[in-house]
């Protein structure tokens, strides 16, 4: 909860889409000595400890939105130093591009592309393999790690919520810090430096996704 | 390891206390809904579900503050149903906490709800719900068709095809209750489950039926259903969501243990 002993700020970056409430809520949670704000003020953003774009939606209206409330202008700054994580629609308007809604330019922090799960998914291993499967991609997930500080108390092959049509397919795949599969590989984590991006919502995956809301509260950005 | 089936206890609640009614009728209490969606959230519930059953405008402010208790302490996902007639509603409901909302009768009045809804929030917080009854008679195809009124008013709509519709409009996902089933603990109905679950391409939830755990175990493997959804059987701790779920994985079905 925020209060006057606070010592740090965490800023969810409010951009008028959707509902941030689950994300705040989960971050108070675990917090410990940061007061969380939700707020599009460049200035407040600029100010906080620590950063989080989350992002539900369609990804055209999203970046519509960024850009015009400045948000891809203060993220372009913050991601340069403060630690900042990208929720779901928010680690996807880090890449490059998107194909959603007919293909839209997005924020190009990390090299990569938005893909559609395609119309007729397929299951290409495991014991559902060969059976069509159902997009979006919703439900409870595994995600394999590659060693990082935002994975720390949290099991290898730990479940997470997601809930997403679209995926990320990183270009460099040093960055993917944690593999997700649904039909196809994807990038359920992509990482550089100060950056953390998640396609899962850690505010809805119980204690595993406040554990790395957690981490992510105490991270001091480097790998 | 793939994509783990849900486990979605349901909270029907009317003036801020969880009931379940026997075929919406004879009303029993189960108790706080924050208490119970704590309790389901500590025994591995992988969703949660809350009915409003509530028929006053007063009793909808209850509603309100409810989930925003219940989404200050529950960190999974909270879908909200009943009574969910327009924009504002919806809006009210994502800002008090809830991560989806159920639509039902108000997109049989106005399909275009459902269509406007998805465009403004996002489809993966609108969920159709259907309540169906079997109207073919034995030895006739399978047929069922919507029935609102709490199961007593026909509409003439085939669940399938309006299922079909209702996702290509926008919906991310079907919640199926059989109102045949509903409340008498003989299982969901399979063929009505399975019939949607193969029409659409978002994931189905079964609801309806349920009185044993192999009822739940049936829901996915027969009925092909990607979520269950039940509410007096664990209200009552005839059974905690872990030991469906251990019971469930032992059927050979992927879980989240």
């Amino acid at each position: 909860m925020g209060n006057i002993m606070s010592s740090k700020i965490c800023a969810v970056i409010d951009y008028g889409m959707g509902n941030l409430h689950s994300a705040s809520k989960a971050l108070e949670h675990v917090s410990v000595n940061t007061q969380v704000i939700v707020t599009c003020d460049p200035d407040v953003i600029r100010k906080a400890d620590h950063v989080v774009l989350p992002g539900v939606g369609a990804m055209r209206d999203c970046m519509a939105e960024i850009k015009r409330l400045g948000v891809d202008q203060v993220v372009a700054e913050v991601s340069k130093s403060k630690p900042l994580l990208g929720i779901c629609v928010g680690m996807q308007a880090l890449m490059n591009h998107s194909e959603e809604n007919g293909g839209v330019d997005c924020l190009g922090h990390f090299d990569g592309e938005v893909k559609y799960f395609g119309d007729n998914l397929i299951e290409t291993q495991g014991r559902d393999q060969g059976q069509v499967l159902k997009v979006p991609h919703m439900g409870w997930n595994t995600v394999e790690q590659v060693a990082h500080p935002l994975w720390h108390n949290i099991a290898d092959q730990s479940r997470f919520y997601f809930v997403h049509s679209y995926y990320v397919q990183a270009h460099n795949p040093n960055q993917i810090l944690g593999h997700g599969h649904y039909g196809k590989d994807f990038a359920a984590a992509i990482a550089q430096d100060n950056v953390f991006a998640v396609q899962f919502h850690p505010e809805k995956s119980h204690t595993a996704g406040l554990q790395l809301l957690q981490n992510f509260l105490e991270w001091d950005g480097q790998a | 390891m793939a994509l783990a089936k849900r486990i979605i206890p349901c909270l029907d609640v009317e003036n801020g206390r969880v009931v379940k009614g026997v075929q919406f009728v004879d009303i029993r209490d189960a108790g706080d809904p924050v208490e119970v969606a704590k309790r389901y959230d500590e025994q591995g519930a992988d969703e949660i579900t809350f009915l409003d059953i509530t028929a006053s405008h007063h009793g909808r402010d209850t509603t309100i503050e409810t989930v925003r208790a219940i989404a200050e302490q529950v960190f999974i996902p909270l879908t909200v149903g009943g009574g969910i007639r327009t924009v504002e509603d919806i809006r009210n409901m994502l800002n008090a906490g809830a991560d989806k909302t159920a639509i039902n009768s108000a997109a049989i009045y106005n399909p275009e709800f459902v269509k406007e809804a998805a465009e403004k929030f996002g489809s993966q917080c609108i969920v159709i719900a259907i309540d169906a009854k079997k109207v073919s008679k034995e030895g006739e195809p399978n047929k069922w068709e919507i029935f609102t009124h709490g199961g007593r008013k026909p509409t003439g709509i085939d669940v399938v095809e309006w299922a079909i519709k209702m996702t290509q409009y926008g919906a991310g996902e079907v919640l199926l209750t059989s109102m045949d089933q509903d409340g008498v603990k003989r299982g969901f109905d399979l063929e009505l489950t399975r019939a949607v679950s193969e029409a659409v391409s978002v994931p189905v939830i079964a609801s309806g039926g349920v009185g044993n755990l192999q009822h739940l175990a049936d829901g996915i493997t027969v009925g092909k259903a990607d979520a269950v959804l039940a509410a007096s059987i664990f209200h009552f701790a005839e059974y905690t969501v872990e030991q469906a779920k251990t019971f469930m994985q032992q059927q050979g079905i992927e879980m989240r243990i």
